[in-house]
């Protein structure tokens, strides 16, 4: 197995995610932009996993599953978070939100 | 070139279309159906790359829980179904910023790895990773638990107005 195909693929998944971060103006979009980003650090870890052979074994799959968990609480809480600004404003467009405090 | 390496290549493939179709698509639930297609594809790579549980537990949490939670708040705010015109910015500070962010990375990961060759390690069974958790990392996997549940509660007080704070 050649290590560098695998990370060649988590690189272009991460940026892949900043652009669409970037771009994307629906704050749910942006949200599966960030999903893209966290795949390919997963990716880095889980190859980093198979090719460095680490004190501990299994430490980079053990920290892959630790930043799954991350994104799922962060996924639950972003979309609480949405979903209030919805309420409130009925759009979702992250360009749009005012960030002064309104007289 | 072995089966590894040709296994890893077609799922970086599928991975990576159905990446850019994600942050290119104009229809908003084809975006997380794209999403579902790109998170099954990396977890294929996990599985070539003898990550068994964390592959599984990536198609149960990510496929079964986030994409669904997402196209939930897709439909809750009330999406345009159709394909939209206004979904994006501007392209080109974006392009040049993620362009140059993956190309960066995947240039320090050649020069860093060439076309060095490693072995395959032994599978990341569940018995394999669940000794670990329990020895060497417990406290960490305990700190994953309590933010799981400050994130839960985060998440029931941010929606609901009446006990949020005004």
């Amino acid at each position: 197995m050649h290590p560098v195909i695998p990370y060649v693929i988590a690189a272009a998944l991460v940026g892949l995610g900043a652009y669409g971060v970037l771009v994307r103006r629906n704050a749910i979009l942006l949200l599966m932009a960030v999903e893209l980003i966290l795949g390919g650090v997963n990716l880095v870890l889980v190859t980093a996993d198979a090719t460095v052979r680490a004190v501990l074994p299994a430490g980079g799959q053990v920290f892959a599953l630790f930043v799954i968990v991350l994104a799922a609480a962060e996924i639950g809480v972003a979309l609480a978070l949405v979903l209030q600004l919805y309420r409130l404003r009925r759009a979702v467009a992250v360009d749009e939100i005012p960030l002064e405090r309104e007289p | 070139m072995t089966t590894a390496d040709l296994l890893l290549v077609a799922l970086g493939a599928v991975a990576v279309g159905a990446g850019v179709l994600v942050v290119s698509t104009r229809h908003i639930v084809r975006a997380g159906l794209w999403l579902v297609v790109n998170l099954l594809a990396v977890a294929g790579c996990y599985l070539v790359l003898a990550a068994e549980l964390v592959a599984w537990v990536q198609v149960l949490l990510y496929v079964g829980a986030v994409v669904v939670l997402l196209l939930f708040a897709v439909m809750l705010t009330r999406a345009p179904i159709g394909a939209s015109d206004d979904l994006d910015r501007p392209r080109w500070p974006g392009a040049l910023i993620g362009g140059g962010a993956g190309l960066g990375l995947a240039a320090l990961f050649v020069s860093g790895y060439r076309w060095s060759r490693v072995d395959l390690p032994s599978p990341g069974t569940a018995t394999a990773l669940g000794e670990q958790i329990f020895t060497a990392w417990v406290l960490p996997f305990e700190v994953v638990g309590v933010l799981l549940l400050a994130a839960l509660i985060g998440a029931i007080v941010v929606s609901r107005p009446d006990i949020g704070s005004r």
